[in-house]
């Protein structure tokens, strides 16, 4: 009797410690036609994680945000946030979201602070509450002196910035961020993944895809490599690059010309061959050594690089292919 | 500092009020534009009765003021300027800015990643314009009232009619606009091909049946004539069939609800529910 109910106990705190799933696919599945751009994917998010999806473009990332999203309905499958179907609960799926879409659709015509407030009204929110709100998101956005501005007036850094505040307006526990920071200038996206950085910090659970390589490594707890519509690998960055690639990587350039031809003579150096269009690239985890035995057999490259193995590896050893193309 | 209410209490809430909550949207950008709905509100019937209704009325009503039903010309012309600017503001907001929301700006997809579903968006956007018709319809009819030309008591009325001319045109090409994924100037072929015609050939500035058979239908068919007719109906009394005034207001009526049908679908075909 004791015994038992002991181990009832130590159950329910173990299960506990492991915060539950904020999200939960199986099988998730969606064809348009002929197309299946979301190809049976199943994961689990438990709360607070830093989530993402990496792949190129076309891998079905988008669509499966947007099936998240409770915009879009899925073929098949399951899928279930916080508890609830997005395709029998979309109003109630998307309360408890936020989401920052890969195009920002922002009312360009209205002054930015009022952007806030306008948002936060779909949520039934009282002005009482939004008011101090935009303001407080203003300044997490670092906008607080353009509130008056009109959205048009924006440059593109901050109209992201704003997208994000916008998307914050309803405190969600949940924020789904479609490639947060494509198209933007290094500067622009330092400052969007301190401030991700920072909802990260305060246990906001964040789902985001991108094909960026660093940043999946510097926002993403665990992630998921993504290639049409099928999930290749999932791991944190750093086990993932243990798994599929070496410490480090030694990047060559011997010419156009002699890239293609030049990996036969490479052969045996390091773990691994790569030969790209523009370089050639040598899997060891040692790159000095390998470099060593580059020239020790009169191989002479243009350019000679060493670097620590990166997603991108892990993405060019899962398919073949580089990221971005 | 307070916090955000739940989300179950966000989504009851949108569920409820969620078209008012995007129309209070559509009613803020307009705001931006306040000055020159004004304008256009005050500006367009004043310089139309005066060039009509005074001017050209001085000729008709010296020749030939039977054909027009007893009044005066500016009397029978009223009504129908009231209708037809409604009409032609509702061929402004049920068009590019659909477009602007599917594509353009994509302005409709920000509340659509909220509780708000599409059918309250549609709906949300049909209320602030309906809403805006009916201000520029009344300041029109006041406009009127002031040049002498609604001498019946129920006039007012007619502010009404033209508001719901407005929809019963308005929401059927909102319909067309939610199902065009391409701007090749279809918007401006409407312009061109159907509004003007129904301006002109729906017994705006003469009575319909002074027009050979051949392009009689197009009264028939416009919310225009209908709107018109109703109106003169409420502002001078004009006399007709009870059954062709039930007639306008059916059709009226009908051809809204038809277009807000439609509309809600294509919304929730092209969005998603």
């Amino acid at each position: 009797m004791h015994n038992e109910a002991t181990r009832s106990f130590s159950t329910s705190a173990s299960l506990q410690m492991n915060p539950p799933a904020v999200i939960t696919a199986e099988n998730l599945t969606k064809s348009y036609g002929e197309l299946t751009a979301v190809d049976g994917i199943s994961f689990e998010v438990p709360a607070g994680e830093s989530f993402g999806l990496l792949g190129p473009n076309g891998a079905g990332k988008s669509t499966t945000m947007k099936m998240i999203g409770g915009v879009s309905q899925r073929t098949s499958g399951k899928l279930s946030i916080m508890g609830l179907d997005p395709e029998t609960h979309g109003p109630e799926v998307r309360a408890h979201l936020g989401v920052v879409p890969q195009q920002d659709n922002l009312d360009e015509e209205l002054k930015v602070r009022e952007n806030l407030i306008v948002y936060g009204r779909y949520f039934g929110l009282p002005l009482s509450y939004l008011r101090p709100k935009a303001d407080e998101l203003l300044e997490f956005a670092q906008l607080t002196d353009k509130a008056k501005s009109r959205v048009d007036a924006l440059s593109g850094g901050m109209k992201r910035r704003l997208t994000i505040a916008r998307s914050l307006i309803n405190e969600p526990k949940i924020l789904l961020l479609d490639e947060p920071t494509t198209g933007q200038d290094p500067q622009a996206r330092h400052i969007l993944w301190d401030r991700l950085f920072r909802l990260k910090e305060q246990g906001v659970t964040l789902i985001l895809t991108t094909h960026y390589m660093d940043e999946a490594e510097q926002l993403c707890d665990r992630l998921i490599v993504v290639d049409k519509g099928r999930i290749m690998a999932e791991g944190s960055p750093a086990s993932l690059i243990r798994e599929y690639s070496t410490r480090e990587v030694l990047e060559l350039r011997f010419g156009s010309e002699r890239n293609a031809t030049i990996g036969v003579e490479l052969a045996g150096i390091g773990e691994r061959v790569e030969t790209l269009p523009d370089r050639v690239l040598i899997y060891a985890n040692d790159g000095e050594s390998a470099l060593e035995q580059v020239s020790a057999r009169r191989l002479r490259p243009l350019t000679s690089l060493v670097r620590r193995s990166s997603l991108e590896d892990v993405f060019l050893r899962l398919t073949g292919r580089s990221l971005v193309d | 500092m307070i916090s955000a209410h739940s989300p179950a209490v966000s989504a009851s809430r949108a569920k409820r009020w969620g078209s008012f909550f995007y129309a209070e949207q559509v009613l803020r950008v307009m705001r931006g534009y306040g000055w020159s709905v004004f304008l256009y509100s005050v500006g367009q019937p004043v310089a139309y009765l005066f060039a009509m209704g005074i001017g050209l009325a001085s000729l008709v009503d010296a020749n030939s003021a039977a054909v027009f039903g007893g009044v005066n010309y500016l009397t029978f012309i009223a009504p129908a300027l009231l209708v037809s600017s409604a009409v032609m503001t509702a061929s402004g907001d049920f068009s590019y800015p659909i477009m602007d929301g599917f594509k353009w700006r994509r302005v409709f997809y920000g509340p659509h990643a909220s509780p708000l579903v599409p059918q309250q968006i549609a709906a949300g956007h049909i209320m602030a314009s309906a809403l805006k018709f009916l201000v520029q319809s009344v300041v029109y009819f006041a406009i009127v009232a002031m040049f002498g030309a609604s001498p019946s008591p129920w006039g007012w009325v007619s502010a009404i009619v033209a508001t719901v001319a407005g929809l019963s045109f308005g929401l059927p090409l909102m319909a067309y606009a939610s199902s065009i994924t391409k701007d090749s100037g279809q918007f401006a072929l409407v312009q061109r091909f159907i509004v003007v015609p129904l301006f002109l050939f729906s017994g705006t500035f003469f009575p319909l049946d002074s027009l050979p058979l051949g392009v009689r239908w197009i009264g028939w068919v416009s919310p225009v004539w209908h709107g018109t007719q109703l109106g003169r109906v409420f502002t001078y009394g004009l006399e007709e069939n009870p059954l062709l005034t039930l007639t306008h207001v059916v059709f009226l009526l009908g051809a809204a609800a038809a277009g807000w049908t439609l509309t809600r679908r294509q919304f929730v075909r092209r969005m998603g529910a």
